[in-house]
């Protein structure tokens, strides 16, 4: 009885994403032969192959069984591809952030004059979109997939629709990387990919977000646990913030161009509400909520102060919309708007600072868990770096701070301290936590080469953000500098030049950065193999043995 | 609606209306009849039934 319910609803949610994926193939076949410039053209092959690809895909898997993606207790497959996808995006970007890193050390590194798209213009938003987007984005949609279901004791909702969520997101870093790549960009600062990518993720994210209250709905706790709160909180701003910034009327509608609504200072203003936002509800929101399932589960303690948590997530809800005006100090933006931008930013160090305490006080009575679990270890160093860069972000915010380090590298080093420290660890903690789990394996193929990526990646942050200060209070101490006779003491070019050393740590830094996460990958790869390493195993008895017989002979 | 009203409003109405919600939250977070609620919303990621992991 159950399983005909379940056969006859199971068809509408196939035939949903075939009809969207059937409209994709009709729309892509006029846009691409109605199309003005010629990489609209070639974005719209990309998505005629991307949705007949899966309208291929979506026939072969439901042909037989069209109930297929609603069996079972929980909906792991989605998760289990949301890994995949992060671990190859997540090298993929950082491996375009170390030749990027390079460029800026040695300009003519991978860089051909006939070839566009080795241009550093091209590369960098790619590296930005790939890490924050493509990486983070799958990380926070694997994650909230498998928290929702494992806390509210339910199934994910809406059969084939979240394998929708993720292949369509896959399709818009698809669309936004290559466009890049061909030169295809609105010019906003991490909101480059064009209106026609722009409309498409809006689709997914709705999706998502019905997903995920549609789960929340049949939950079987009576309470929501709080990660979710923060996965809730990051859907539904990223969706709005996404909107509105993004709003522009297209040059063509077959074409990749297109104009913002905003102009002037209300544009900078939009881009900068947008930028911080992103910076607070998708770098922070979604990785608090990682940090709230993921820390108390592998230090098998429970939350610190529940209650902290419940203040902690309304105050930083309250705050951080109205950051984004410290971005544009010194600006034509009214001095209000950018004091209103400072204070908010300070008083953030109040809803970070006590998330911080409340992540790391978790681990109280588990303390000696530092020593031997290199996983746990990852994920408080995240919420160290995450107290770290939340401090600094505010002092940066401070007008007469930001008059030194604006448009210096010193944020440049701020933001990696929080990207590769804070959204990267805890990243990295949840996705050795998540790939044991999810293939049913005891445990790591390897915690050695755990030790490894966290020690090899830590001193390529050191190295990354120690260089990046140096680097950036150089930089705005020469820029600012006078001689006797009222004319500035330095050229450019002599600052480009005092920052060349560096540059090239900056890279070395990176370069060791991108190292470990190629250890994990080989590492999370043998685990899903389900190989166990015979030398640890061997290794493990001697030791047991020793220490059995150190306390024997005391 | 220009610009000294908008402010008008949020210097007033929008204070009270934050100030408010906020007040809401902390007595939501602090009731001492949802202490027993919170223990056991803390323990949310422990007790979660592994039934599908390998771990238990």
């Amino acid at each position: 009885m159950a399983d005909i319910q379940v056969r006859q609803s199971a068809g509408l949610d196939v035939a949903g994403v075939g009809a969207i994926l059937a409209l994709g193939v009709v729309l892509a076949i006029f846009g691409a032969a109605w199309a003005v410039d010629a990489p609209f053209q070639t974005q719209m092959y990309t998505l005629l192959a991307a949705c007949t690809l899966g309208l291929g895909g979506l026939v072969l898997v439901c042909a037989d069984d069209p109930a297929c993606f609603s069996r079972g207790r929980y909906e792991d497959g989605v998760v289990k591809a949301g890994v995949i996808a992060a671990m190859f995006w997540g090298v993929a970007g950082l491996l375009v952030g170390v030749i990027i890193a390079a460029q800026l050390s040695f300009p003519n590194i991978f860089y051909f004059p006939d070839l566009g798209w080795t241009n550093f213009g091209r590369l960098r938003p790619l590296h930005t979109s790939a890490v924050i987007f493509a990486f983070g984005g799958n990380v926070l949609i694997a994650t909230s997939f498998y928290v929702v279901q494992r806390t509210c004791r339910a199934r994910l909702a809406g059969g084939a629709w979240p394998w929708f969520v993720f292949w369509g997101y896959q399709l818009f870093i698809l669309l936004a990387g290559t466009g890049y790549l061909m030169g295809i960009t609105e010019g906003r600062e991490y909101a480059e990919p064009p209106w026609y990518a722009d409309l498409w993720l809006t689709l997914v994210w709705v999706v998502y977000l019905l997903v995920f209250l549609a789960t929340l709905w049949k939950r079987k706790e009576p309470h929501i646990y709080v990660a979710n709160w923060f996965y809730l909180a990051f859907i539904v701003t990223i969706a709005m913030l996404h909107i509105v910034n993004n709003l522009a009327v297209p040059a063509s509608f077959t074409g990749s161009q297109s104009y913002s609504l905003f102009a002037g200072v209300q544009d900078a203003l939009t881009q900068w509400w947008y930028g911080h936002n992103a910076v607070g509800f998708f770098l922070t929101a979604g990785f608090l909520a990682i940090m709230y399932y993921f820390i108390p589960k592998q230090a098998e303690r429970p939350v610190y102060s529940y209650r902290l948590s419940i203040i902690h997530f309304w105050a930083l809800i309250f705050l951080y919309i109205w950051a984004g005006p410290h971005h544009l100090h010194y600006t034509a933006l009214p001095q209000w708007a950018q004091t209103l931008g400072m204070t908010f930013s300070i008083m953030l160090w109040m809803p970070s600072w006590g998330g911080m305490i409340n992540g790391l006080m978790t681990l109280s009575g588990a303390w000696d868990k530092l020593r031997t679990d290199p996983v746990l270890r990852m994920l408080v160093v995240s919420v160290a770096f995450y107290g770290m860069s939340t401090f600094e972000g505010p002092v940066m915010s401070i007008r007469a701070v930001n008059s030194l380090s604006h448009y210096t590298d010193w944020t440049i080093g701020h933001v990696h301290s929080g990207a590769l420290g804070w959204v990267g660890y805890v990243s990295f903690g949840a996705l050795y936590c998540l790939t044991p789990w999810l293939w049913k394996r005891e445990r790591l193929y390897s915690n050695a080469l755990v030790e490894w990526h966290f020690w090899i990646s830590t001193i390529g942050i050191v190295l990354y953000i120690t260089s990046m200060w140096v680097a950036g209070i150089m930089q705005g101490l020469m820029w600012r500098a006078y001689n006797e006779l009222g004319f500035l003491e330095y050229s450019f070019v002599e600052t480009v030049e005092a920052m060349h050393p560096y540059y090239i740590i900056r890279a070395l830094g990176g370069g060791l950065y991108l190292l470990g996460a190629l250890l994990m990958v080989y590492n999370l790869w043998r685990t899903a193999r389900g190989d166990a390493p015979a030398k640890e195993r061997a290794a493990d008895i001697p030791a047991a043995a020793q220490s059995a017989a150190t306390l024997a002979a005391e | 609606m220009d610009f000294a009203a908008a402010s008008h409003f949020a210097q007033t109405f929008g204070l009270a209306l934050l100030i408010a919600l906020f007040a809401a939250v902390l007595l939501y977070a602090l009731w001492p009849g949802n202490r027993k609620k919170f223990e056991h919303a803390a323990r949310t990621p422990l007790d979660d039934d592994n039934a599908d992991n390998g771990k238990d």
